[in-house]
């Protein structure tokens, strides 16, 4: 009498590999150390003391992570804290050389502020891998996370609470600390997604009528009583546009929104409809709200003289587009290029100041990291045998390439610039924090999703005692 | 749920792969062009460490580079001008929020960043030396410059002059008032102060941030008389005594006056080509307008530069010279008035130098140019400006008969009194342009000196002067070349 069910074809092999991490993260401490001394020799012309405090704190937060990962997470996939910490690695520096050359006093530049955010993000993710062991659980939270997503995006619109900058109101201010609420609505919103559409998959993807071109079919039209959560998804995301003015943030919920539908039901119709209708509402918006059509100017026409010179115009989008091609192929080196002089170098923008720094090579290099990581969520959602944890799974994935897109999309001029942080590597506590608890929630799936199946320990009657 | 999920991740490869291409696109293939871009503030910015080349006219230097860092500080170079308002519409100004004139179109010359200096620097590099700048050297001449400058300093009026050697095309003045001095908007100590200056420029009504002697199109009115005789003698086979009917008034969709005294050319009956430049006859020169055809017409002004379609081209002198237009015209009534200058034609005051040249120089239209020579900071010459030869606008016996016409002007009876210079014949013409608006006419003189051997061409205008073109423009115009002939 077997206990196993047979292997799902996409199961990935039993194998720890920890030590593997153990190489890899020690790699991204070097990189990170050397990072940092670069910038300070084209800075200064000397190895900075930053390199030691920095490399001694972000390598002793980097072992302590992976030293956990060994006693409570064992079976998790053995490239994605390395892919995390190279890219909170490279953040840190790039941050640190960003604040000297600011201040021009590169000894005691930067009050590290984001290796205390690192800190923190680091400790939550343990936290998470130590207090959730079944991912599951999270299922029977549908609605209250649904509430403390919608509560997470309200938030920044009470008034006193809510603070409004540079035509978006996107932050909280706590004390001296500012948040931003929407970084961790989006995890709120993907465990909602995917424990309700879980259960209203079969509802969702069954087809009233089909759209036939001869013999092919287009699309499978689905039914007119079932539109109600698109109904809902699309009122809120444009709800979110219109009060917030936060183009950025309305797009990737929406846009995750979408793909989590299409993983549930396997309608593109739905993907049809949905994008129809938003693009839509934010062509409306843009002939009715100044603010878009600003921001539809600034795409299209960035290097027209008359838009650069508006207030609020195309100034920091083509300053941040010479500084890339001021980097070229090679980029000027760590800390060689003129990135600090632009607004917002070190959060927005800190793509275009890496994009000068380390050039089409380097950025290409981030990149392919930054893909690394989606792909591993992606893998981790193929080989695990729940639903709601697939859900999950390529839900965060998702959401970290779409949010790389919408950043990096609008400072390259394919869809309109808006202002939003990207994961790991730009400045702000609210941003890395949330990066981390999206890094933990996968590496808790993949340890569950790699880990071999219970093994009965006593074959013996009608009672098996299994180990976990 | 396996299928919609490698769906998903392949689309994410899809938004990667789009980003990786925009990135090799900007960062690869478009990174020169974006460097090189007018709203790249940075190849201003970052030269403020480094040690720019001077740009020179008649010897002396009109901008240079001064290291304004205390001593042992590293090295901080604020730019100087000399001459207050008087150089700035060539010379320009370097600021640390852009660029103009000669500062920016030799930009890369003066900041040492050319290839042309690649050698030169490469050797500063192994000897240690501090690299520098290259110098540039410019046609304009001081005293031309200053004549026309003082000109309009005493009238009051806006307006623009330019005088070039026609046997090379060198100009030795470009003029245009107002005009402002450069050093109030490129301080490095005080940046916020000089960008409020510089907006206030922008904001003035006088528009003293433009270049009216190479950017702004005026209707040239009678001085475009030169261009119709020309085709007239090219096209028609006429000659100076060749006649046309000359009426008081040409019925051209409104009646078109004579503006001479009584309103006449010769008493109403044909007038000869030569008499009606002489004094500036309207209807006759409609006449020949109408009679030789739009083609011929606009042909003849393409020889001499003009264009007949609307064109983004520029020509480079090296700062960037707005297009003139003289466009073939099929309808009589519009054609006639193109014949005296009106209607669509319009020109730039260098235009109409380069028109007065062709006549000079026997008939060959020089390309202007404003840079004589590049030297690096040993003074080797880098770069040389040989003359190029623009187009051969008419034949060297239709130039010859047309500088006799001219010199009437200047002469007893003509229209230009006031062109003529004490011992020499003088070739000018007059023009008063109607706007079409409420304001006044803009007041016209072109010529050169000496008419027998010419050393120097000249076009002035004057910006609604409302007076006439012998009256306001030609006194000035005289100025500028005694400045060179006496």
């Amino acid at each position: 009498m077997s206990t196993t069910k047979p292997e799902a074809p996409t199961a990935l092999p039993p194998v720890k590999r920890r030590n593997a991490e153990l190489v890899l993260v020690l790699i991204t401490i070097f990189i990170m150390m050397s990072a940092v001394a670069t910038a300070g020799l084209n800075l200064n012309n000397q190895v900075p003391g930053a390199m030691w405090g920095y490399g001694l704190i972000f390598g002793a937060l980097a072992l302590a992570t992976h030293v956990a990962l060994r006693f409570i997470a064992p079976y998790a996939d053995p490239l994605i804290l390395p892919c995390a910490l190279f890219l909170n690695g490279i953040g840190v520096a790039m941050i640190w050389r960003l604040d000297a050359a600011k201040s021009g006093d590169i000894e005691h530049a930067g009050i590290g502020m984001q290796l205390v955010w690192t800190a923190v993000g680091m400790v939550l993710c343990i936290a998470l891998l130590f207090f959730l062991k079944e991912p599951r659980i999270l299922q029977r939270y549908t609605y209250l996370s649904a509430l403390a997503a919608i509560v997470l995006i309200a938030l920044p619109m009470i008034p006193g609470l809510g603070i409004s900058e540079f035509g978006a109101r996107r932050w909280i201010g706590i004390g001296p600390f500012t948040m931003q609420p929407s970084e961790f609505a989006k995890i709120a919103l993907v465990i909602f997604l995917s424990s309700y559409l879980v259960t209203k998959r079969q509802v969702l993807s069954l087809a009233a009528k089909s759209i036939k071109v001869g013999r092919f079919k287009i699309l499978d039209l689905p039914r007119a009583r079932d539109f109600m959560p698109m109904v809902v998804g699309w009122v809120a995301a444009i709800g979110l546009l219109v009060i917030t003015k936060d183009l950025g943030s309305s797009l990737l919920l929406f846009g995750t929104f979408l793909a989590m539908l299409y993983v549930a039901t396997q309608r593109s119709s739905w993907v049809f409809i949905g994008l129809t209708v938003f693009i839509g509402a934010a062509t409306a918006a843009m002939y009715i709200f100044w603010h878009f059509r600003q921001r539809v100017d600034i795409w299209f026409h960035a290097f027209d003289q008359e838009v650069y010179d508006r207030l609020g115009g195309s100034m920091q989008l083509v300053q941040g587009i010479v500084g890339m091609a001021y980097g070229g192929l090679f980029g000027t080196g760590f800390g060689g290029g003129q990135a600090h002089k632009i607004f917002a170098s070190d959060s927005d923008f800190i793509f275009a100041s890496l994009a000068e720094d380390l050039g089409l090579t380097g950025l290409m290099t981030i990149l392919i990291v930054i893909f690394l990581l989606v792909q591993r969520g992606m893998r981790i959602a193929l080989a695990s045998r729940e639903l709601f944890v697939k859900m999950l799974a390529s839900g965060i994935a998702f959401v970290m390439c779409f949010q790389v897109f919408v950043v990096l999309g609008g400072l390259t001029r394919i869809i309109p610039l808006t202002g939003m942080t990207t994961p790991f590597l730009a400045a702000g506590g609210s941003a890395l924090m949330a990066s981390w608890l999206m890094v933990g929630l996968l590496l808790r799936m993949s340890d569950n999703a790699r880990r071999p199946a219970p093994q009965a320990i006593q074959d013996e009657g009608a009672t098996q005692v299994i180990r976990r | 749920m396996n299928t919609p999920i490698r769906r998903l991740s392949v689309f994410s490869m899809i938004l990667f792969g789009a980003l990786m291409a925009q990135l090799t696109w900007i960062q690869g293939f478009q990174a020169e062009a974006i460097r090189d871009h007018s709203l790249n503030t940075r190849q201003y910015s970052e030269r403020l460490t480094e040690m720019r080349g001077p740009i020179v006219v008649g010897g002396e230097n009109v901008a240079y580079s001064e290291n304004i860092a205390a001593e042992d500080d590293p090295a901080r170079y604020q730019r100087v001008y000399e001459g207050g308002p008087l150089y700035t519409p060539v010379v320009g100004s370097f600021r640390s929020y852009g660029a103009d004139g000669i500062e920016k179109s030799e930009n890369a010359l003066l900041d040492g960043t050319d290839d042309r200096l690649a050698v030169r620097n490469f050797r500063d590099v192994i000897t240690g030396r501090e690299p520098e700048g290259a110098r540039v050297e410019l046609t304009i001449d001081p005293a031309v410059q200053q004549a026309g400058y003082e000109g309009f300093e005493q009238l009051g009026m806006n307006g623009a002059a330019v005088a070039i050697d026609p046997s090379s095309g060198a100009i030795l003045g470009s003029v245009s008032y107002p005009s402002f001095d450069a050093n109030e908007v490129v301080s490095i100590e005080e940046i916020t102060d000089a960008v409020a200056n510089f907006d206030t420029l922008a904001a003035d009504e006088d528009q003293p941030l433009l270049n009216r002697a190479l950017r702004e199109r005026y209707p040239p009115g009678s001085t475009f008389k030169v261009v119709t005789a020309a085709a007239a003698m090219e096209h028609l086979d006429a000659g100076p005594d060749s006649t046309m009917d000359a009426p008081d008034t040409l019925e051209l969709g409104h009646p078109l006056p004579n503006a001479t005294p009584g309103g006449t050319c010769n008493g109403g009956d044909p007038d000869t080509l030569a008499h009606s430049i002489q004094i500036s006859c309207n209807t006759s020169m409609a006449n020949w307008a109408i009679e030789m055809g739009g083609q011929a017409l606009a042909d003849q002004a393409e020889a001499f530069g003009f264009h007949p379609q609307v064109t983004e081209d520029e020509m480079q002198v090296p700062l960037p010279v707005i297009p003139s237009y003289a466009p073939v015209e099929e309808d009589r009534n519009i054609l006639g008035r193109a014949g005296i200058g009106q209607s669509n034609v319009e020109a730039t005051p260098l235009q109409m130098a380069m028109v007065a040249g062709g006549v000079a120089n026997s008939g060959e239209v020089m390309h202007p140019y404003m840079v004589d020579s590049v030297r690096d900071s040993d003074r080797t010459v880098v770069t040389q400006t040989t003359p190029e030869v623009y187009s051969q606008a008419m034949s060297a016996s239709t130039a010859s008969d047309l500088t006799d016409m001219m010199v009437r002007v200047t002469g007893p009876d003509g229209s230009g009194t006031n062109g003529a210079i004490q011992g020499m014949d003088v070739a000018g013409k007059t023009g008063t342009a109607e706007t079409g608006g409420e304001q006044g006419t803009h007041n016209w003189f072109i010529g050169f000196a000496p008419a027998d051997d010419p050393q120097v061409a000249v076009a002035v205008v004057i910006e609604h002067g409302g007076g006439s073109g012998g009256e306001l423009a030609a006194p000035i115009a005289r100025n500028m070349m005694e400045a060179v002939v006496l």
